[in-house]
C-alpha cells in the first residue's frame, strides 16, 4: 500500500539528480542538500496557484529570429592557445583518463 | 519453430557540406592536427555564444525538400545534456520538439518488386562532437584519450525514418537512396567509411501474427552499407534465437564488429538518458519564409527518381542501363552533357556504359575522375553516327583521348581515320572493282550472294577501310543488279 | 577634490585640462586600493602594470590629440565573470582559479577601443549566484558603509569598488537584480539595460535568458556615458538587440514635467522596510514637485515571478556550468577514470550555493519533472511580461519601486537558509523575467546609516527615460566613512 508522503524529493532521487550533474555527497551533505531542496522545491509549490492553460510558452523576451553568419572561414586559435589552460594535455591534444 | 518478423528504423548522421562550423568560422575540413581547427566558440570557453551559420539552414532545408519532408516556416534549436570528453559543453545543441524538417519519405523497392514508401520522422540540424583518440588497441585497455575538437561543431542533419522497414534488403536499399539523393542534392560528401555519413539500426523482433512491437536494440559502428546488412542478418539471427529459447531480448546498444561479424553489448556504465532538452537561449528562432522556400527549391536538382524515370520513358534508356547511370552521380552528369551533343540516348548510354567504363576499369579511375571532355566527346559521336567515321576507328580514337587527352579531330587527322562517306568518290573504285573481279560478280548473278562480302572486302582494302561500309554497299548492290 | 572622488564627467574635463594625467589618475586609484581594499575586499586581482601602460597610452593619445572617448584614461573595474584577454577571470570560482581567457568580452572590447583603464577584477558571488558577495570562493567583500554589512551580490564587489572610491566606474552583471541591490546597498548608481541591449558575448553565463551586463557607477550621467559607449548589436551575440544605441547621458537631468510614473502595489508590502517605503513616499512627493503624474498601478503576477525566477535560472545554470569538468580548462582533481575525474573536479571546484542551484535545476529539467516546473515558468514569465506590456501600453513613461526588502544585512545573516536569501531578489527578479531596463539611484540614507537606493523600471529599451527621472532623483553623491 502506497502511504500518504508530502515530501517532495527523496534522498534517492536527490542521489540520482546529483549523478546526472556529475556531484557525489557524502551521507550528511545528501540529507542537507535533500533538506534545502524540499524547502525551495515546497516554495517552488506556489507556481500551481496559477492556472497557465492554453498561455504560451516565452522562451526569448526580445522577438528576434534569423539571426546568421555567413558561411566564410576565419581565424583559428593557435594550438598553444586552445591549450594554453588545459590541466593536461599530449602531442597538440587535451589528455584525460581512460574513460571505462 | 515460430516465425519472426523484423522491424527497422534507421537513423542518419550526415555532415553537410559547408566551409565553416555550425556556430562558428572556423573551417569543417578534416585532416588537420588536433585542436588547429578549433576557437573559444566550438572549444565551449567560459563566456562564449554560437552565431548559427546561414548555410545550414540552407542545406539542411534543401535536404528535407529532396526526401520530401515538410519543411518547417518556424524552427528552433534546443540543449541536449550529457556528460562526455568529446562534448565541450557538455550539452549538445540540436532540435528536440521544432525540428526544421518533418514527415518525409523516401521511395524503395520491397522484395516483390513493388514502390513501397519508407517514411522519415524528422529530420533536425545539430553540431558534431569532437574525437577522442584513445591510447592502447581498444577502448577497454586504453589508459587515457586524447580528445580533438577538430571536429566538434561540424554542422550534422540527423535524419529519422519511421520504423517502416522489415528487412536486411530493405534497410540497404533505404540507405542507398538517401545516400544517393544527399549526393545528388550536395549537400553532403555522404562517405560512410569516412564518417560524413553515419546510420545507426534499431531492429526489434516479434512473432508472426503479433502487433506488439518486441524490444528494440541500437546497432552502432556501422562504417558501410554492407556493414548495416550483415548486422541486421546476425541480430536477426541472435534475437530469434534467443526468443526460441524463451531469453528476454535486452534494450541496449550494440556494436558492430566488422571483423568478427557480430554484434557486442557496449556494457558501459552509462549514465541514464536523462537527457533534459530545453530551449537553447543562446540561438534565436529561425523562420524561413515563402521567398527563402523558393530559392532553396530553386537549388534542388532532379533527383534520382525523376531522372530515373527521364532515362526510361523519355530518352528510351534500357532499365538496367538507366539504374547503372542514375546510381552514379558524376557519370549520369556526364550522360546528359553527352547526351545534350548527341541526342543519341542508346548511343551514349551504349558507349558511356561500354568503353568509357571500360577505359575507367582498366585504370582504376572513378567517373569523378574521367579525364574526358564531354563536347569533345560528343563531338566523336555525332562523326560515328554521321558515318564520317568507322565503329572500329572510333574506338581507337576515344581510347587515344583518355589516355593522351588530345582532341578528336587531331587524332582523326593524324590517323587517317576519316571516313569517305562521298558517293561520287567511291563510285569510280567500286566500277573498278567490278571489272576487276569478273568471276566474283557472275557467281553472285548466278545467285552465290556471298560473293558480294568478297566485293565489299576489296572496296575496303582498295580504301584502307576509310569506305563508308553504308555507302560501299549501297553503291555495289546498284552497279550489280543494273 | 581628490582625483579618486571623481566622476566621470569631472574626470574627463580634468583629463582634458590637463590638471592631472591619466597615468596619475590610475596611480592614485591604485594607491587607494593598496591603502583601502584591505578592509573592503573588492577586488579578486588587480591589473597594476597593464592598468599604468593603459593609462600612459592613454596619455599619448591625449597628447596627439587623438582621444577616443570621454572614458579614455578614466581607471576602471570588471566584474570577475568578465572576460578580458590574458587576465584571470574566475568568476569567484575554485574551478576557475587559473583560468586566463585567450579572447575578450565585447563589452570589455568595446570599453578597450573606448580607452578605458582596467584597474582590476572584482569580487562577486562565485559564478554569480548569490545576493551577498559571500559565496565567492576567495573571501566576501564587504560593505563600505559598514564593514560587518555585505554589499549585496552577486555584482558586490563592482558596486563596493565604485562606492569606496576605488574605480570610477565598473561593470556588473544581473540575472535577477545582481547589479541593482549591490547599487542599493552600496549607495552607487546600478543600471540593467534592457535584455539583448549589451552584448553577453565574453561573459560567463549563469542564467542566458536572463542575464544581462549591467554598469555600476556614481552618477546616472556617468553611467549613460558607459551605456552609449557598451550597448549595441554584436554579431558574436545573436540575443543582442539590432536597435540603435542613443546619447543617453543627453537625456540626464531633463525636464520630467508630465511624465507618467506608475509605483505598482505588489511591491510595497509588510516585507519590505517601513524606512524604504517612506523614502517611496518621500521619491513621489518629490517627483511630483518636479511635474511628473504619480499613479499607483498593478503588476498581478508579480508573486510568482521569484519562485519561477528560481526555476528557470537554475535550469539553465545546470546546463551552463557542466563544462567544467576539468577536460579543457579550470581545475583537475586527479581520479582513475574519466566519470570519477568529473565528480572529483567538480565535487572541489564548486562551492556549496552552486551545487545547490546545479541540483535545483538539474531536477527541475529531469524527466518527469519538465512540464511541472520548467515549463510552467515558461508561461508564469509570459503573464508576467504581459504584466508590463499593458502597464507600458497605457502610457506610463516608468515605474517606480524598492530596489530590495532591506537595507544591507549583516554578513552571515542569511548564509544558514538559502530560501531567505533569495528573497532579496523579489523586488528586481521580475524585471528579468520581463526582460526590461531598470535603473537603481541611491537617494538617503536610513537610520542606521546605510544607503536606500530606488529601482526605477522602464519599457524596452527605453533606458533614457530612466536615466531622465533617475538623474532628477539621485541624492548628492553618499560617501562611506572608511575612518582613513
Amino acid at each position: 500500500m502506497m502511504t500518504e508522503s508530502k515530501r517532495l524529493i527523496e534522498e534517492q532521487q536527490t542521489e540520482y539528480v546529483a549523478r546526472l550533474a556529475n556531484l557525489s555527497f557524502s551521507a550528511e551533505e545528501l540529507a542537507a542538500y535533500t533538506k534545502d531542496l524540499e524547502s525551495i522545491l515546497n516554495y517552488m509549490q506556489e507556481l500551481n496557484t496559477i492556472h497557465t492553460d492554453g498561455v504560451e510558452a516565452t522562451t526569448h523576451v526580445l522577438p528576434l529570429t534569423n539571426v546568421f553568419r555567413e558561411d566564410c572561414i576565419g581565424d583559428c586559435l593557435p594550438n598553444h592557445d586552445a591549450l594554453s589552460n588545459a590541466p593536461d594535455s599530449e602531442d597538440g591534444s587535451f589528455k584525460v583518463p581512460k574513460i571505462m | 519453430m515460430t516465425k519472426y518478423l523484423t522491424t527497422i528504423g534507421l537513423e542518419f548522421h550526415a555532415e553537410l557540406k559547408t566551409k565553416t562550423k555550425i556556430f562558428c568560422s572556423c573551417p569543417t575540413e578534416s585532416g588537420g592536427a588536433p585542436n588547429t581547427h578549433v576557437c573559444p566558440v566550438c572549444l565551449g570557453l567560459p563566456g562564449v555564444l554560437p552565431v548559427l551559420n546561414k548555410a545550414v539552414v540552407e542545406l539542411a532545408a534543401k535536404a528535407g525538400m529532396a526526401l520530401n519532408c515538410e519543411v518547417a516556416r518556424f524552427s528552433k534549436f534546443d540543449r541536449k545534456n550529457y556528460f562526455y570528453p568529446d562534448l565541450p559543453k557538455n550539452y549538445q545543441v540540436t532540435q528536440y520538439p521544432l525540428p526544421i524538417c518533418r514527415n518525409g519519405y523516401i521511395e524503395i523497392k520491397d522484395a516483390q518488386g513493388q514502390a513501397k514508401k519508407v517514411r522519415i520522422n524528422r529530420i533536425h540540424m545539430e553540431e558534431d562532437a569532437g574525437k577522442l583518440v584513445h591510447s592502447g588497441s581498444s577502448l577497454s585497455d586504453s589508459s587515457y584519450s586524447l580528445p580533438d575538437y577538430n571536429r566538434a561543431a561540424v554542422p550534422l542533419i540527423e535524419i529519422v525514418s519511421e520504423p517502416d522497414m522489415c528487412s536486411a534488403e530493405e534497410a540497404r536499399a533505404f540507405g542507398e537512396m538517401l545516400r544517393l539523393i544527399l549526393l545528388y542534392c550536395d549537400v553532403s560528401d555522404v562517405k560512410m567509411e569516412q564518417g560524413s555519413l553515419r546510420c545507426d539500426v534499431n531492429i526489434s523482433l516479434r512473432p508472426e501474427g503479433t502487433d506488439e512491437l518486441g524490444v528494440k536494440v541500437e546497432i552502432k559502428n556501422l562504417n558501410s552499407f554492407r556493414a548495416v546488412y550483415n548486422a541486421i542478418k546476425y541480430e536477426e539471427e541472435r534475437q530469434a534465437d534467443m526468443l526460441d529459447c524463451g531469453e528476454p531480448i535486452v534494450q541496449e546498444t550494440r556494436l558492430w564488429d566488422e571483423q568478427s561479424g557480430e554484434t557486442r553489448s557496449m556494457r558501459s556504465k552509462e549514465d541514464a538518458h536523462d537527457y533534459r532538452y530545453f530551449p537553447e537561449p543562446d540561438l534565436v528562432p529561425v523562420v524561413l519564409d515563402d521567398e527563402w522556400m523558393e530559392h532553396i527549391a530553386a537549388s534542388l536538382p532532379e533527383l534520382p527518381a525523376a531522372r530515373l524515370c527521364r532515362l526510361t520513358e523519355q530518352l528510351g534508356v534500357g532499365e538496367k542501363e538507366a539504374q547503372q547511370i542514375v546510381q552514379n552521380p558524376p557519370l549520369a552528369h556526364f550522360f546528359d552533357a553527352l547526351y545534350d551533343e548527341v541526342k543519341d540516348a542508346k548511343m551514349v548510354s551504349n558507349w558511356l556504359l561500354g568503353d568509357v567504363s571500360r577505359l575507367l576499369n582498366d585504370s582504376g579511375m572513378e567517373f569523378s575522375a574521367l579525364p574526358l571532355d564531354a563536347v569533345d566527346t560528343g563531338h566523336l559521336l555525332s562523326l560515328l553516327k554521321q558515318g564520317a567515321i568507322n565503329q572500329a576507328s572510333a574506338k581507337q580514337v576515344l581510347e587515344e583521348m583518355f589516355t593522351t587527352g588530345n582532341k578528336a579531330d587531331d587524332i582523326i587527322a593524324a590517323r587517317g581515320f576519316a571516313q569517305i562517306s562521298d558517293s561520287s568518290a567511291l563510285e569510280g573504285i567500286v566500277a573498278q572493282i567490278l571489272a576487276d573481279n569478273p568471276q566474283p560478280v557472275a557467281d553472285y548473278l548466278a545467285g552465290k550472294k556471298a560473293a558480294f562480302g568478297f566485293l565489299m572486302g576489296q572496296a575496303m582494302k582498295q580504301t584502307k577501310g576509310q569506305a563508308n561500309p553504308a555507302v560501299v554497299k549501297e553503291l555495289l548492290t546498284k552497279a550489280l543488279e543494273a | 577634490m581628490p582625483i579618486t572622488d571623481m566622476t566621470i564627467r569631472d574626470m574627463a574635463q580634468a583629463l582634458e585640462a590637463k590638471q592631472f594625467s591619466a597615468e596619475e589618475a590610475t596611480r592614485a586609484h591604485l594607491e587607494r586600493i593598496a591603502r583601502v581594499d584591505e578592509k573592503i575586499h573588492a577586488f579578486i586581482s588587480v591589473t597594476a602594470e597593464q592598468a599604468i601602460a593603459a593609462a600612459q597610452a592613454a596619455d599619448q593619445r591625449r597628447a596627439k590629440g587623438e582621444v577616443r572617448s570621454p572614458l579614455d584614461g578614466v581607471p576602471m573595474a570588471l566584474k570577475d565573470i568578465i572576460c578580458a584577454k590574458g587576465t584571470h577571470t574566475t568568476c569567484a570560482s575554485k574551478m576557475l582559479e587559473s583560468y586566463v581567457p585567450p579572447y575578450n568580452a565585447t563589452c570589455w572590447q568595446r570599453l578597450e577601443d573606448a580607452g578605458a583603464v582596467l584597474l582590476g577584477k572584482v569580487n562577486m558571488d562565485e559564478f554569480a549566484m548569490g545576493s551577498s558577495t559571500e559565496s565567492s570562493a576567495f573571501g566576501p567583500t564587504r560593505n563600505p558603509f559598514d564593514l560587518d554589512c555585505v554589499p549585496g551580490g552577486s555584482s558586490g564587489g563592482s558596486a563596493a569598488a565604485v562606492a569606496a572610491d576605488l574605480a570610477v566606474y565598473s561593470l556588473g552583471t544581473d540575472t535577477g537584480g545582481s547589479v541593482r541591490q549591490p547599487a542599493h546597498f552600496c549607495g552607487v548608481v546600478g543600471i540593467k539595460p534592457t535584455y539583448g541591449r549589451i552584448s553577453r558575448f565574453g561573459v560567463v553565463p549563469y542564467a542566458s535568458s536572463l542575464d544581462q551586463v549591467g554598469i555600476l557607477a556614481k552618477t546616472c550621467y556617468d553611467a549613460a556615458t558607459v551605456l552609449e559607449i557598451v550597448a549595441g548589436k554584436d554579431k558574436m551575440d545573436s540575443t543582442s538587440a539590432p536597435y540603435p544605441v542613443k546619447a543617453y547621458n543627453q537625456f540626464c537631468d531633463s525636464d520630467i514635467s508630465g511624465m507618467r510614473i506608475g509605483v505598482p502595489k505588489e511591491f510595497i508590502s509588510d516585507a519590505i522596510d517601513v524606512e524604504i517605503r517612506q523614502q517611496l513616499e518621500e521619491a513621489v512627493t518629490q517627483l511630483r514637485a518636479l511635474g511628473a503624474q504619480v499613479e499607483d498601478v498593478s503588476l498581478p503576477h508579480t508573486a510568482y515571478a521569484l519562485p519561477a525566477y528560481y526555476v528557470l535560472a537554475t535550469a539553465e545554470a545546470s546546463s551552463n556550468l557542466a563544462r567544467y569538468d576539468g577536460v579543457r580548462y579550470g581545475l583537475r582533481v586527479p581520479a582513475g577514470n574519466m566519470r570519477d575525474m568529473f565528480v572529483a573536479t567538480r565535487n572541489a571546484g564548486f562551492g556549496t550555493e552552486v551545487k545547490r542551484r546545479i541540483m535545483l535545476g538539474t531536477y527541475a529539467l529531469s524527466s518527469g519533472y519538465y512540464d511541472a516546473y520548467y515549463n510552467k515558468t515558461l508561461q508564469v514569465r509570459t503573464l508576467i511580461k504581459q504584466d508590463y506590456d499593458t502597464i507600458f501600453a497605457q502610457g506610463f513613461d516608468c515605474l517606480l519601486t524598492p530596489t530590495a526588502p532591506t537595507t544591507a544585512f549583516k554578513l552571515g545573516a542569511h548564509t544558514s537558509d538559502p530560501l531567505t536569501m533569495y528573497m532579496q531578489d523579489i523586488c528586481t527578479v521580475p524585471i528579468n523575467m520581463a526582460g526590461l531596463p531598470a535603473l537603481v539611484v541611491p537617494y538617503a540614507l536610513s537610520s542606521q546609516g546605510l544607503p536606500i537606493g530606488l529601482q526605477l523600471i522602464g519599457s524596452g529599451f527605453a533606458e533614457e527615460k530612466l536615466l531622465a527621472v533617475g538623474s532628477r532623483l539621485e541624492s548628492v553623491r553618499l560617501l562611506p566613512d572608511l575612518d582613513e
